[in-house]
């Protein structure tokens, strides 16, 4: 029965609630706008690696290594994508 | 507004009425041929609902032949409107739908199922596989890609031409300024053709990481297999950024909302911005599978094996992670500070390094080659002078504090037809010569593939070397006309009779199609040109299962092996083989996203949702739907092995 039981996905689906609670505080609480903007950055991400390691079964097959190295690669664009568009429409315009 | 009048050509003039009775009597004739030689059952079982990678590939390439036509018929209008100072063949608004619809047409209705096709076409023979990973799939990006295509196609007389330039930046995009539906054509159309272009993105990576024929490491892998991948994955990462930028501008035209507007927090630049991070690694995607094509035609041509395949691999890696880092350089003058541009100006320059190792690589292949100048030789060694010169212009360019003289006028325009042209469409029809005896078991005629290649570069240097001067001289690129008194005239007029010259070798591409299926001699075998890599160790015409029996590979060259080292590349005995089933699925669902986009382009609500629902239905019926494929008996392999001269045991 114990291996039966998913535990791992249970916790999971409530920690992933828990995380969009937090989200939520930023919309229901009055925080200022850089904290707001940190706890849901943070959150997001969190949430998003959640997804992928618990629900989408990120690390579970031998060709764990080709998914992670696609998720960073994606992740290396998305980064340079964002900071690189606010250097020029907002840091250095 | 009654709801007729929506669909009426806002500017009309003589040539679209003309071009709208053109378009209906071919359509008339085709239906009626069609119908009169009793082929609907032909094509409907053969071709629509085709699953085959071959078929799909060649329906790229008709797509993509008849792109090239209405591209280049705009191109000649445009150079013939500037020819001469003050011409009043276009009015300027016409110039302005001439222009926009032939940069959309030749990136991505004609150079992207260009290379789409050799994707389709060579890529599973290259690697020994019997199909791509996801046949149906492959059909409908197809289908989707041909209903973009045509929807973007009878925009001209159905509502109006987008107008607003292939980049459509807003804020003169915008309803405020675009009021007819041509933006509206821009945004749909392009949407559901990049959808199916990201779905051949995911499809071909699939294909060859996991396809590949036994013995075929990565590093194994031919060069154009290696360049499709590199491609592929630039496409899986570049597209959704297309995705989303369409959708929004989208939502800014039909739904009010305020992303690309001037107020309410709308920021216009960042269409710009956005474009770019998709537009850049947009010209890699056609460039490096160009690439790959001259790398497999130059060793096939200096008989020796590619020199450097290590650093070959290597460059394109770099470069495709480099094209996601220098997207801004397409906006220096857009009000960025200098620490902004000079870091894109860097890394744009830094693109050069690997394009050289390239370039280097195939002149070392050259060296001590055996060297046989056949068309498609002759193609890529027009290639590396010319497209070196545009790759100069653009390290010039890169310089983002020079860009301030160069931005917006003719010589960007001379730079990027300079890439382009003998970079991407030399390739094209440089790797069309070398494969259409694969294809379609005869050559084209060598001598008319000549005069086509040089005529196409006469032609291109006249129309393109004006360019740099009168740009530099100030001419304006997106100029409708100019004074006389500004002295460009000469050099457009010279620019005009290399684009009419350029023309006449299209023409003669074409009679060369014609003059090889009439007097080509069918008896070529199936390795003409005495080449390297397996799509050449297959019968031709290609079975539908590609191989027998699947190939085992040693080397980077397994078929020159076989040849030349006596190398075994069939192992084993005959077994059956699983092939998938055709389906009509792709096409009906393709069908329903036209109607859908042609509602959401003139904003018919209730025929939009509708249709939502009917690419929403077509969607659950696959994922219920019970399809295991069909397999071809050992038998019938044999007949078809012995009918196309011998079995190869």
């Amino acid at each position: 029965m114990k291996e039966l039981f998913p535990i791992k996905q249970v916790m999971g689906f409530a920690f992933s609630l828990i995380l969009t609670v937090i989200a939520l505080l930023v919309y229901f609480t009055d925080m200022s706008y850089t904290v707001g903007m940190t706890v849901l950055l943070i959150t997001a991400f969190v949430q998003a690696g959640l997804q992928v390691v618990v629900f989408m079964h990120a690390g579970e097959t031998k060709d764990k290594g080709s998914i992670y190295l696609n998720i960073y690669y994606a992740l290396l664009i998305a980064l340079i994508t964002i900071f690189g568009t606010l250097l020029v429409l907002v840091w250095d315009m | 507004m009654d709801f007729f009048d929506r669909f009426a050509v806002p500017h009309p003039s003589f040539l679209i009425y003309a071009s709208m009775v053109g378009i209906g009597l071919t359509m008339l004739a085709i239906v009626v041929g069609i119908t009169y030689f009793k082929k609907w059952g032909y094509l409907w079982r053969e071709w629509i609902t085709t699953v085959d990678h071959k078929r799909i590939g060649i329906m790229y390439l008709l797509s993509a032949l008849l792109m090239l036509f209405r591209g280049g018929v705009d191109a000649v209008m445009m150079r013939y409107q500037l020819s001469m100072p003050e011409n009043t063949f276009l009015d300027s608004q016409h110039y302005n739908e001439v222009f926009s619809t032939h940069g959309v047409v030749m990136i991505l209705f004609m150079a992207m199922p260009f290379i789409i096709f050799f994707f389709n076409y060579l890529v599973p023979l290259q690697i020994g596989a019997r199909d791509v990973a996801f046949p149906r799939l492959n059909a409908l990006s197809f289908w989707l890609f041909f209903m973009g295509m045509g929807l973007f196609n009878i925009s001209f007389i159905v509502g109006g031409s987008p107008d607003a330039g292939w980049t459509s930046y807003f804020p003169l995009a915008g309803n405020e300024f675009s009021t007819s539906v041509g933006t509206n054509y821009y945004m749909i159309a392009i949407q559901i053709a990049g959808i199916g272009t990201l779905m051949t993105g995911i499809n071909f990576i699939t294909t060859i990481l996991k396809m590949r024929a036994p013995g075929m490491k990565l590093m194994k892998m031919p060069m154009f297999t290696w360049s499709a991948f590199i491609a592929n994955v630039i496409i899986v990462f570049a597209f959704p950024v297309l995705t989303v930028l369409l959708a929004m501008g989208t939502m800014d035209r039909l739904f009010g909302t305020n992303f690309f507007t001037t107020d309410n927090g709308g920021m216009d630049m960042l269409w710009a911005n956005l474009f770019w991070v998709w537009g850049h690694p947009e010209v890699y995607i056609l460039i490096l599978p160009a690439f790959g094509l001259y790398s497999e035609i130059i060793s096939t041509f200096a008989r020796r094996n590619l020199y450097g395949y290590k650093s070959m691999v290597a460059s394109m890696v770099v470069i495709s992670l480099l094209s996601f880092f220098v997207w801004a350089h397409h906006f220096f003058t857009m009000g960025q500070g200098p620490l902004a541009n000079s870091i894109f100006s860097i890394t744009t320059m830094a693109i050069a390094v690997p394009t050289g190792v390239k370039i280097f690589n195939w002149l070392f292949t050259l060296w001590k080659g055996k060297i046989e100048f056949t068309t498609p030789m002759l193609y890529s060694m027009l290639f590396i002078p010319l497209f070196t010169l545009g790759g100069v212009t653009g390290v010039m360019l890169a310089m983002s504090a020079a860009d301030y003289q160069y931005h917006n006028t003719m010589f960007l325009v001379a730079h990027f037809h300079n890439v382009i042209i003998p970079g991407v469409v030399y390739a094209m029809l440089a790797g069309l010569t070398f494969y259409w005896p694969k294809i379609f078991g005869f050559m084209l005629n060598e001598k008319l593939g000549k005069w086509t290649a040089w005529l196409l570069s006469v032609g291109f240097v006249l129309a393109f070397i004006p360019m740099y001067i009168t740009g530099l001289d100030g001419q304006a690129r997106r100029m409708y006309t100019y004074s006389e008194s500004t002295g460009f005239s000469a050099m457009n007029m010279v620019s005009f009779i290399g684009a009419a010259i350029m023309a006449i070798a299209f023409v003669l591409l074409v009679y060369n199609i014609y003059y090889s299926i009439r007097y080509s001699p069918r008896n070529i075998g199936s390795d003409p040109w005495d080449a390297r890599s397996l799509e050449w160790a297959t019968h031709t015409p290609v079975p539908e299962y590609n191989f027998a029996i699947t190939p085992q590979v040693e080397s980077t060259q397994p078929f020159w092996d076989s040849k030349k080292n006596g190398h075994q590349l069939f192992k084993g005995d005959i077994e059956k083989i699983h092939m998938p089933n055709n389906s009509g699925l792709p096409f009906i669902m393709s069908c329903i996203f036209f109607v859908f986009g042609f509602a959401m382009i003139f904003s018919i609500w209730p025929l939009a949702i509708i249709t939502l629902i009917g690419i929403l239905g077509c969607l659950a019926y696959r994922s219920f739907e019970k399809d295991h494929g069909r397999y071809i008996s050992v038998e019938e392999i044999k007949e078809t092995e012995t009918r196309l001269r011998g079995a190869k045991k």
